[in-house]
Order: C-alpha cells, then structure tokens, then sequence
C-alpha cells in the first residue's frame, strides 16, 4: 500500500496524456486475440489495408476479461473514436446497453444481427451457406466416404458451421459419414493446435480423409496433421490454401475483412442497420486458388457453383442450426 | 525465535518483491521499445487516479478478495485448493438459477439469497475432491485442478444446451430481471452534479467481501474451529493426539473454502454481467492462490493484495487502450509480480534473514 501511495503521490497531478479527441476509428478484438489466423485476423488484415490505402491510423485493444467489453466500448466512444468496431457476438449484450448512451457515435459489429438500436451496423454472415459449399467438396473428394468436422469451442456458432456442412455432404453422397468434434468447452479452444492435430489423427483413424477445421488458432494444427498424414484439409475464415499447398481442399471464406473494410472507409457516414451476407453478397463462399486448382475438378466446381445459384434463387434451402437449435443431419 | 521482526516479514519483504518485478518489467517494456515511466504513469493514472479507474480497480478487487480467502481458509489446514476457478462457476450457476428462477421483491433479499446460493454450489463442488482427500488420500491439488474442467464442461453444458435463450447465437443466459440488479458504486455514491464511478463495475458486493475478511479473521484467530484447523495445519499427528478428526477438518476447512470461492459469484455474476457468462471467472481462481500467498494467508493480507492485483488489472486494461503494448506484454508483467511474490519469496527471505542476523549480532 505505502508503494500504491508514493505512485499516486507521483502521478498525481498529471493529465491523463491519451483520451484526447480522436475522430478515428477504433477497432476492439474478440478474446481470441488479433493474430487468430482467423476472424479477428481477418478483420486486423481489413483494417490495415484500409490505413495503408488512406494513410489513416486506427485505435485497437485486444481484451483480457468480460468486463473489459462494456469498458473499452465506453472509453473509446468518449475518447471520440468514431466509427466502434468490434468483433463477435460476446459484444451484443455490452452493446445494446452503451450504445444508446452514445448516439452520436457509429458503432459497428461483426456476428451479430438481433440489436435494436438505430446507430449500430449489425453485419452478420450465413457461414452455412459456404459451410454448405464446402461440404460437397468434401463428399466429392472423399475416397473413403467418410469426413471430418473439427470447432472450436462448443458454442452455436460452431454448431451452425458443423450444421451447414454436413448438410453439404449429405448433398452430394447420401451415404457418407461424417464425424464431428469439438476441441473443447472453454476459449481456450480456440487456440489449441496441439489439441486439433490430436482430433486430427482421432478422426483419421476412423477413416476420416478430408477434414474441416471451423476452430480459429486450433485449426492450423488440424491443417499440419492433415498435411502431414496425406489428408485434405478445409480452412476457414480466411484463405488457409497457402498453408499447405496441394493438401488444403480449399477455404470456407469469410469475409470478415471486407466488411471492416467498408465500415473503415465509409467513416463516421457508415449505414447502421442489419446487414446479413450470404452466398448473393460474397460474403461467403469457397476459395479458389493456384495452391488448389489441382485438388478441385471442373466436375466438382460445376457442382457446387450449381449448388450455389441454386441457394441463392432460393430453390435450395440449408437449414440454419438457429431455427430450431438442432442440426437434421448432424447432432452433436 | 523469530529471526526477523514481523514488519520486516509482512511489509518489507513483499515491497522488496514488487520492486523487483517492476524493476523487471520495465526492462522488458524497454526491450519492446516503449517508455516504461510513460507506462507506469499510465497505469497508475487509469487505476487509481479517477474514481472510474478506482470503480474497476475495486470491481477486480472484489473477486480477488472471494478467491484470495477461499485459498488461505483451505492454506491455514495445509490443504493446497487451486479448484477455485470451478468453484466460482459453478457459484456462478447457482446465483444465476437463484436470480432468474425466483421471484425477487428487492434486491437485498435476492442478495442474501444468491450469496447463500452461490456459497453453497461452490461447496458442493469443492467436497467432493475434499471427500476424496480425507478418505482416500487422492490428493487436493490434483482433484481440485481437474475439477475446475468439469466445472468449464459442465457450464458449457448447462448454457449451451439448458439455460440459453431459444435462439440465441451467445452461450449465455437471460438476463436477469431488474429487481435483483445490485446497486453499483455509481448509484450510491453519485449525485446530480457529479457523477462518481461513472460506467464501473463495482458494487454493493464489495462490501460483502470486506465483511468475509472480517468473518474469515474471526473464524480463523477467534474460534474453536479456527484454532483446530490451524492446529491440523501445523501438525496432523499434534492434531490427531489432541482430538482433532483429521476428516472433519479436512472437510470443513474444503467446504469453507469452496463457499467463499462460490460467493464470488455475487460480484461479477450478479454484480457485473447480470446474466450467466461462460467465461465469467477468467482465471480470478487462479489469481486468488497469488493473493493468498502474497497476503500470507491473513485476511488484511488478501484484502491489500487483492487491491493491488485490481490495480494491475484495471491499469493492464490502460495500457492495452493507449498504447501498442500487446496484450500478452500485460500478461508478462502481471506473471512476473506473482512469480516475485509468490514462487520467488526465499529468493529475497532468505538474504534478508541473513542480513537481521548479522545487524543483530553487531548490536547484541
């Protein structure tokens, strides 16, 4: 206490230095930390390509606790940042209390789409859809009939990823399996490749020849096995193909980027309301690139991209695991 | 006899520790090409220098205090309880079936009743692997830690298939309704023209975790029990020659300990989040064995080692706001202040000690 009292004594009297006026924007990061190789990545990598294009600088925070949420939305709406941007549905609940408190400040937030408030841009993405997509990749590249689905942590979001995939393999073989795990139930699981490598090998062993990591951090681990014990891998979020080339079937593309992207550029003017891009917006879908043109074959692309059109005039249907929190072809 | 004077032990040696810690992260902020003063001034200006930065300081604070006695209670009978993290959800659980299933006529009955709750749902998850110890000698510390992943499984279950409101993408619960919302800081101690703790999480609960110092001071250097558990401490077999039930004790001494690892939930369930989190105890468990150790198992101890760790909370918070220092940095320098005062204690003891033995020869 006495060392507590001769810091303050010290500092007493100075000015906090930073929580001047900024009218730049600010970008607060999920608990998976910036460098997840995935969605908070994602959105790092849209936020710095929007400050190398416009010479502009944003604030950032990666956060530690719950309670930093509500903090970090405050001290950032009162040190002026303007447009807010955060990341996944853990904010929706600080949101939809600090929001209204601030209604000359934009905010913007990834994963969620059920807030009522008027100055808050709600993008959400139909990740079941390009799940969809690339579960009939899986099927059509699967000699053994039998495929992999690794999440991350046991949440719904992961459900509906595992959801829409499965759906998409029962699509394109009816008489495949699909195993389905999760790496575990706290956030540590979203950063444990150590433990996705050994799901990895579990799910090979029971046959398991094309594997789809939905798992943030703990993907690249599924990634390396799977390269390493001659499998295709799927990635997520973001372009994974480059990891291995040859052995990643292709990537569950989120464009999580883009869309911070935009709010970026479009500054303090960004459109609030609720944006949901699926397959139509290219929001989602599967990655095609000189690390797999060998993998896909013109009769899978045709396939799929028919499948695609087809979701999209709304003639096929993927069952999205909210509707009635269960999966049809997949329980977990 | 005692070789060094008690100040020396309780003041001087902790102080020397921190020093040394902060010496160290200095060293290292400087590496990372920051200004460790600029850091510090930050630090202590968000912490400490507001009442909003007091408001989370104290909010932090508050759990470490649960955790903090939670681990000296089990400490005082040698039992080495590091399950506070699942004890604390599991409270969480019970606090939130509490503050959703009931009906609630005022906040202060739900308060009683919640702290019993979450009290009690932490004791049940620390008897068993107490029951395991005292029975079957399967140690405290392995049970303990194994249990804090049940706990987190268990949780997971419960929000993500039980307790989550039917379409909701957040493995969370309901929120809780507004009359077992807890009076903050800010709704006590604001008036019109100022407002005080504007936006923190403190509550009403710190309070409660002051009157626990208190009880848990009582319990332990005014009681029967308190003696006999301290009795079991120091000597099972002195224990066993005087009457005491190695058993009893054990359980006790689990079960107390559980509880009041379980009543953190009152603050950063009831008082914080209004719902139920996941993720809700975020390592103040694991905090709370650093607490303990540094506050020397006394109640005071805890109280102003839980501030401090508040502080590096609420400050490593600062910095992670405004400046580049990554948030793994933040981490380093809150591991290095329990590395010093927990696992590094002889390291500055045991010179110490040596240095009051010769100042006391050259004087006697």
């Amino acid at each position: 206490m006495t060392l507590m009292k001769s810091l303050m004594g010290a500092a007493a009297g100075l000015a906090l230095t930073a929580g001047a006026a900024l009218a730049e924007p600010a970008l607060i990061f999920d608990l998976g930390g910036k460098f997840d190789k995935s969605f908070n990545e994602a959105a790092f990598n849209g936020a710095q390509r929007w400050a190398d294009e416009t010479g502009g600088s944003f604030r950032e925070i990666e956060m530690q606790s719950e309670a930093q949420r509500e903090q970090a939305l405050r001290r950032f709406a009162e040190a002026g940042a303007n447009p807010v941007i955060t990341m996944g549905f853990g904010m929706a609940d600080p949101l939809s209390s600090v929001a209204p408190d601030y209604p000359d400040t934009k905010f913007v937030v990834i994963d969620v789409t059920w807030l009522d408030a008027a100055n808050i841009r709600q993008v959400g993405f139909a990740e079941h859809e390009g799940s969809y997509l690339v579960g009939m990749l899986a099927a059509m590249a699967s000699k053994t009939g039998t495929v992999g689905f690794i999440g991350g942590m046991d949440v719904p979001l992961i459900r509906h990823f595992g959801c829409g995939f499965a759906q998409g393999v029962k699509a394109a073989n009816p008489d495949a399996t699909i195993i389905a795990n999760m790496t575990g139930t706290t956030p540590a699981a979203w950063n444990d490749p150590v433990k996705g490598s050994e799901l990895t090998k579990a799910q090979i062993s029971q046959g398991a020849d094309v594997i789809y990591a939905a798992a943030g951090g703990t993907g690249v681990g599924v990634l390396q096995t799977a390269a390493d014990e001659g499998i295709l891998s799927i990635g997520v979020d973001s372009n994974q193909n480059h990891l291995h080339p040859g052995k990643v079937l292709t990537s569950m593309l989120k464009r999580v980027d883009v869309a911070v992207y935009d709010a970026m550029k479009a500054g303090t003017d960004v459109e609030t309301g609720v944006f949901v891009l699926g397959l139509a917006e290219d929001g989602v879908g599967y990655a095609v690139d000189e690390n797999n043109e060998a993998l896909l074959t013109d009769e899978m692309k045709a396939a799929v991209d028919a499948a695609r059109q087809s979701i999209i005039d709304g003639d096929t249907k993927v069952v999205s695991y909210y509707e009635n929190d269960s999966c049809p072809d997949l329980s977990f | 006899m005692e070789v060094m004077p008690k100040w020396a032990d309780v003041v001087l040696i902790p102080l020397i520790s921190l020093l040394l810690a902060a010496i160290l992260s200095a060293l290292v902020i400087i590496g990372i090409g920051e200004d460790p003063i600029a850091a510090v001034k930050l630090m202590v200006e968000g912490a400490l220098g507001s009442t909003y930065g007091w408001g989370y300081t104290l909010y932090y604070a508050t759990n470490f205090i649960f955790t903090g006695l939670a681990v000296s209670v089990a400490f005082h009978a040698r039992l080495f309880n590091i399950g506070g993290e699942g004890q604390a959800m599991l409270g969480g659980l019970g606090v939130a079936l509490v503050c959703i299933y009931l009906p609630w006529p005022h906040w202060s009955l739900a308060l009683i009743f919640a702290s019993l709750a979450g009290a009690l749902f932490g004791a049940a998850w620390a008897a068993i692997p107490a029951y395991l110890q005292a029975r079957r000698g399967s140690h405290i510390v392995i049970t303990t830690i194994m249990f804090n992943f049940i706990a987190a499984a268990v949780l997971n279950y419960v929000l993500v298939n039980l307790m989550r409101p039917k379409g909701s993408m957040d493995p969370a619960s309901q929120r809780f309704p507004d009359a077992v919302h807890l009076p903050s800081f800010q709704d006590m101690f604001s008036t019109a023209e100022t407002a005080l703790f504007r936006g923190a999480p403190v509550n009403v609960t710190f309070f409660v975790a002051v009157l626990a110092c208190v009880a848990v001071w009582l319990l332990i250097w005014r009681t029967r029990l308190g003696y006999e558990i301290r009795a079991y401490g120091h000597s099972e077999t002195g224990a066993l020659y005087a009457g005491i039930s190695p058993f009893r004790i054990t359980m006790i001494a689990m079960l107390i300990s559980g509880g009041l690892a379980g009543l953190m939930a009152i603050n950063n369930v009831m008082g914080e989040a209004e719902r139920l989190v996941l993720n809700a105890t975020e390592g103040a468990g694991f905090i709370g064995i650093a607490v303990a150790l540094m506050g020397r198992s006394h109640p005071f101890g805890v109280f102003l080692a839980a501030i401090l760790f508040g502080f590096l909370y609420q400050g490593g918070a600062e910095l992670a706001l405004w400046t580049t220092i990554p948030r793994e940095l933040i981490v380093v320098i809150q591991a290095l202040v329990i590395l010093f005062t927990g696992a590094l204690d002889n390291m500055v003891r045991m010179p110490l000690e040596r240095l009051f033995l010769w100042l006391r020869k050259r004087s006697g």
